[in-house]
């Protein structure tokens, strides 16, 4: 049941970008921004995380899913260390993501070579 | 000449009344059911994850490095490119966008230096999808800060 709410809610996703992508003609880094921080606001103002409870990997795998991390980290820190947590939550509790994007990223540098087109 | 430049321009004007819609409910079918496939990806190493004991936490840092690496792998080989042509949006919003849009450009601009070509272009969609996110952070950080 799990993998049909994830579907239905990440593909669902996927579409309002791709519906975005048709009619605006927003580029694909436009709409990465976009989404992120949407996740962010949503993840903020406490609608995002019941839908992760609902679609689990459906709401995390796509980028608002990245937003609502920012979100979370940066609450869970100012509950922590106080106001200093909104400095320093959102790039903590993202770290991971952000370091293997970069890391893998260059090793595939690395190794391969851009393909003709 | 003046006349067939009208029936020119009333051909455009069918076209574009004819097209878009068709267009784009093919493209949301591509983008939902790819969109979905990879969720799906990530709902099965979530699972499997769980199933050895992980916490919540780690279970969603693991799942998030394991698409990642894929993503650039599938990157590298050339095949996410193959893939985001079919499935538009369905590729991009994934976090495995995310990865492609890092990678691509690292392996694209490498011939242009590891500093200023692969060192900076590395960040081209990286850059700003960071900077915004972060931003918007701290602004509800604060206001979290304020108002819980």
């Amino acid at each position: 049941m799990d993998y049909l709410y994830a579907f239905l809610v990440g593909g669902g996703i996927c579409v309002i970008g791709q519906i975005l992508i048709d009619k605006t003609k927003l580029t694909s880094a436009r709409i990465l921004v976009l989404f992120v921080v949407l996740g962010c606001v949503l993840g903020g103002i406490g609608v995002y995380q019941p839908l992760v409870d609902f679609a689990g990997a459906g709401a995390t795998v796509p980028l608002p899913g990245f937003g609502n991390t920012l979100a979370k980290g940066v609450m869970e820190e100012v509950d922590k260390s106080g106001l200093i947590g909104a400095l320093t939550g959102g790039l903590k509790a993202s770290s991971a993501g952000i370091t293997s994007a970069l890391v893998f990223a260059f090793l595939a540098a690395l190794i391969f070579n851009p393909k003709e087109k | 000449m003046e006349n067939s430049a009208k029936n020119k321009e009333l051909y455009q004007d069918m076209v574009k009344k004819a097209s878009p819609d068709s267009h784009i409910f093919k493209d949301c079918v591509k983008a939902f059911i790819v969109g979905g496939i990879i969720c799906c990806v990530g709902q099965f190493i979530t699972n499997y994850l769980k199933e050895l004991g992980l916490t919540q936490n780690d279970t969603g840092i693991y799942t998030s490095s394991v698409l990642i690496f894929i993503s650039s792998l599938m990157t590298g080989l050339g095949l996410y490119g193959k893939l985001g042509k079919f499935a538009g949006a369905g590729s991009i919003v994934p976090i495995t966008g995310f990865s492609n849009s890092v990678t691509s450009p690292a392996i694209e601009f490498k011939k242009e230096g590891f500093v200023t070509g692969l060192g900076a272009k590395i960040f081209i969609v990286a850059g700003p999808v960071i900077l915004y996110g972060v931003l918007t952070s701290v602004i509800v950080g604060i206001i979290y800060y304020f108002i819980k």
